[in-house]
């Protein structure tokens, strides 16, 4: 029998691995961006179980409205990749520290 | 019968305006007009004392005590100018104003070559307007103004010859040593205000009783009698003024100054005022048994051991200068066994032959061309007998030859610490028998070196021009032979013998065993008591060449004549013989390397100290530049949180956003 424990526990392994991505990724810029959809999915899990749970179907319509979002904010991000990539002809996370202080 | 405030309004002021006229129009009237300025204000102040002085004592005029002027009022206490005139005020006014007019018509031919001789007259009839200021206050604040006023009269004079290096650092160590006595009367005025709510004489001294009882806490667990601090306060003011032992060190260097200052200021009025004011301030002291033996004892002291210093001096000045010293203790012994009035009567006989003793070098050192080392002179009683025999006259008061004005007064005091019960007498009457010998040695000492023996100077006839005048290659050696200085010098000179000769004879009888003072100075019941059998004064004096004091006095009239007159080379031996006590003396014992050690270094020491400790280390190293170095450091520190990197910004986002949940959660449960 699966339960909600199951789900959210999946959610918040999801999650675990998209910020573990994050940090322990110090190459690909590609990968930072992955990690980060998969940080939005993490979040839709949490909201579909949920909605399941509760009987409210807001919380699926909310999960389109994300998985929107998030295909446009990819295009974006990509976009922003390619124009850093022309610029510093690298997508090396390590050699982009333009902000530091 | 009494004064009109218009006539002492005109005392005070009068020389004021001569000096306001002698100092600021000194260019457009000038040396004659300025002269003649300062010389008709102090001239008419002067006829005016006498005046007064004849109204109080023979006019049957009533004591004025009246308030002048408003100055400021702060809630209900307000200060005002104004005049008390008594029969002590009287005569101090007189001896002030009669001193300050011979030592102005001695001025004109004293400083006639001076290219500061306006000045001159300006700063002294400045100092006879101050002097009055003090003497004729009816509030301690006016008496504290003038005060001041005569000690900044006396750094400007002591500094006169600014060029000189030696006087710039004799008026900076007066001032500065009269600053330590100032501020213990500043100290002492403040507790009359806090115990008396007013600071007008006649209130405070009609009230002395709402002092007996009172204690102040100065130290927890010591209550001390507020008489007792109070007094000890006024009379560190006194100290200071009077050049009394411990700070007694800024009147010989004093000496650096022109010398009609010296007889003035320095020997004749100011340096009374502290005497003045005890006397004063005699209710007051009354109360306070400790206060008066404090004031024997170091009145004593000085008497006696700066007596001893002027044995061993070259220099004319300063010797004279020493006995001044000495003579201050006399007076202060005198206030110390409550004998006011010998205090008072001592003053005045002292002002006259010591300005005319003071007046008398200058006239030596005017005939030396300014050299002052009596060890180049000798022999000049045959080129100036006028300043010689008026010397003479002020040496032999000086000593108390009985007879001799200064007799009357300097036995008095010893009659009278003789006849104290008071804790400390028996020290202060030997210290007062032997500084009577210490007198006759080294006043005597100063005739025959100076006057006496063989001329130790050098006339170099045409050996030098006019140009080079008081200007010498070696000491000892004169362009002219000396001459008698001229009439303006010898006339105050003259002026002044005559009060030290005869001033005895008419004035012992009414001021110690008559009720001159009255009110003016209070005695408490069992204190001095003046009048055991006075018969007159001729008795005193037959009385007088029986006494201890004048046989004391012969001793050393006796060895300086044997000494510096008969048998030079005795002098030089004994000086050998007894280096280690010369040595001491010489060097004043050490009292000057000591402040210098001790005030003078520790001053400098704690001023480097707060300088690099305080300013430089906290202040700037700290508070300035710590400041900004501090936010640096931090700054340096917290910069490497900073990397760049978008995934530290990330984890910096998401720990945040967990640590708000966390607390959201945390506040919310709770």
């Amino acid at each position: 029998m699966i339960t909600l424990a199951h789900y959210i526990v999946l959610g918040a392994v999801l999650f675990c691995i998209a910020v573990a991505g994050i940090f322990i990724n110090r190459k690909n810029i590609i990968v930072l961006l992955m990690a980060i959809e998969l940080m939005l999915l993490s979040v839709n899990m949490n909201f579909v179980a949920f909605s399941r749970y509760l009987g409210d179907v807001s919380g699926q319509v909310f999960v389109f409205f994300i998985l929107t979002v998030a295909a446009a904010e990819s295009a974006i991000g990509l976009a922003i990749l390619v124009v850093l990539f022309r610029n510093r002809a690298t997508i090396n996370v390590g050699e982009i520290d333009s902000m530091k202080g | 019968m009494s004064l009109s405030p218009t006539i002492l309004l005109t005392i005070a002021l009068a020389p004021l305006i001569g000096a306001l006229i002698a100092g600021l129009l000194r260019n457009q009237i000038g040396r004659l007009g300025a002269s003649s300025a300062a010389i008709a204000g102090v001239a008419l102040s002067c006829a005016l004392s006498f005046q007064v002085l004849y109204q109080l004592v023979w006019g049957g005029a009533e004591t004025f005590n009246q308030n002048i002027y408003t100055w400021f009022q702060v809630g209900d206490f307000s200060t005002h100018i104004g005049f008390l005139i008594d029969r002590l005020t009287a005569l101090m006014m007189a001896v002030v104003t009669f001193v300050s007019l011979m030592v102005h018509i001695y001025t004109l031919g004293y400083m006639a070559d001076d290219e500061g001789f306006s000045r001159f007259f300006s700063y002294i009839a400045l100092f006879t307007f101050s002097m009055l200021m003090l003497v004729m206050a009816n509030n301690f604040l006016q008496l504290f103004i003038g005060w001041e006023l005569v000690g900044l009269v006396s750094y400007l004079l002591i500094g006169f010859w600014f060029k000189k290096p030696s006087a710039i650092f004799a008026n900076l160590k007066a001032f500065m040593v009269n600053r330590v006595g100032d501020f213990g009367f500043i100290l002492g005025i403040a507790g009359v205000l806090f115990f008396f709510h007013t600071l007008d004489y006649a209130s405070v001294f009609a009230h002395t009783d709402a002092l007996s009882g009172k204690t102040l806490e100065l130290f927890s667990g010591h209550a001390w009698s507020a008489a007792t601090v109070i007094c000890l306060c006024l009379f560190v003011g006194a100290m200071g003024k009077s050049a009394q032992v411990p700070l007694h060190v800024w009147l010989p260097d004093s000496m650096e100054g022109p010398t009609p200052i010296s007889a003035l200021i320095h020997a004749a009025t100011m340096v009374t005022a502290g005497i003045f004011m005890v006397a004063r301030m005699s209710p007051l002291f009354e109360l306070s048994e400790t206060a008066l033996s404090t004031v024997l004892v170091i009145g004593a002291t000085t008497a006696f051991f700066t007596g001893l210093i002027g044995i061993v001096q070259n220099d004319i000045k300063r010797v004279v200068a020493y006995s001044t010293l000495s003579q201050l203790g006399y007076m202060t012994v005198a206030l110390g066994v409550s004998a006011y009035s010998v205090g008072i009567f001592h003053l005045m006989t002292h002002a006259f032959f010591k300005a005319l003793l003071f007046l008398g070098a200058g006239s030596v050192i005017m005939a030396m061309h300014h050299e002052q080392d009596m060890r180049y002179m000798g022999g000049l009683r045959r080129y100036m007998p006028i300043t010689y025999f008026t010397m003479w006259a002020g040496t032999l008061a000086l000593v108390g030859m009985p007879g001799f004005a200064g007799f009357f007064s300097k036995d008095a005091i010893i009659e009278a610490v003789h006849e104290s019960s008071r804790w400390g007498s028996g020290y202060a009457y030997a210290c007062v028998l032997l500084g009577v010998f210490v007198t006759a040695l080294y006043s005597f000492r100063l005739l025959y070196l100076t006057f006496h023996g063989k001329e130790r100077f050098v006339v170099e006839h045409g050996a030098h021009g006019h140009g080079d005048h008081g200007h010498h290659p070696e000491p000892g050696h004169l362009a002219h032979p000396p001459q008698e200085s001229p009439w303006v010098v010898t006339v105050p000179l003259i002026l002044l013998a005559i009060p030290s000769v005869l001033i005895g004879w008419y004035t012992v009888g009414p001021l110690l065993h008559g009720d001159f003072f009255g009110a003016a100075i209070r005695v408490a019941a069992g204190g001095h008591e003046a009048a055991q059998e006075f018969t007159g004064a001729l008795a005193m004096v037959v009385e007088g060449f029986a006494a201890p004091p004048f046989w004391f006095a012969f001793a050393g009239f006796a060895v300086a004549t044997y000494v510096y007159l008969f048998n030079p080379a005795l002098a030089d031996r004994a000086k050998q013989a007894l280096h280690p006590v010369w040595n001491l003396l010489d060097h004043k014992y050490w009292v000057d390397e000591l402040y210098q050690l001790v005030f003078m270094r520790g001053g400098v020491a704690l001023g480097r100290g707060l300088w690099k400790g305080g300013d430089v280390g906290v202040i700037d190293n700290i508070l300035i530049d710590g400041t900004s170095a501090g936010v640096g450091r931090i700054a340096a520190t917290v910069r490497w949180v900073q990397t760049g990197y978008l995934y530290t910004y990330a984890f910096a986002m998401i720990l945040g956003l967990v640590a708000l949940l966390g607390g959201l959660w945390w506040v919310v449960r709770t």
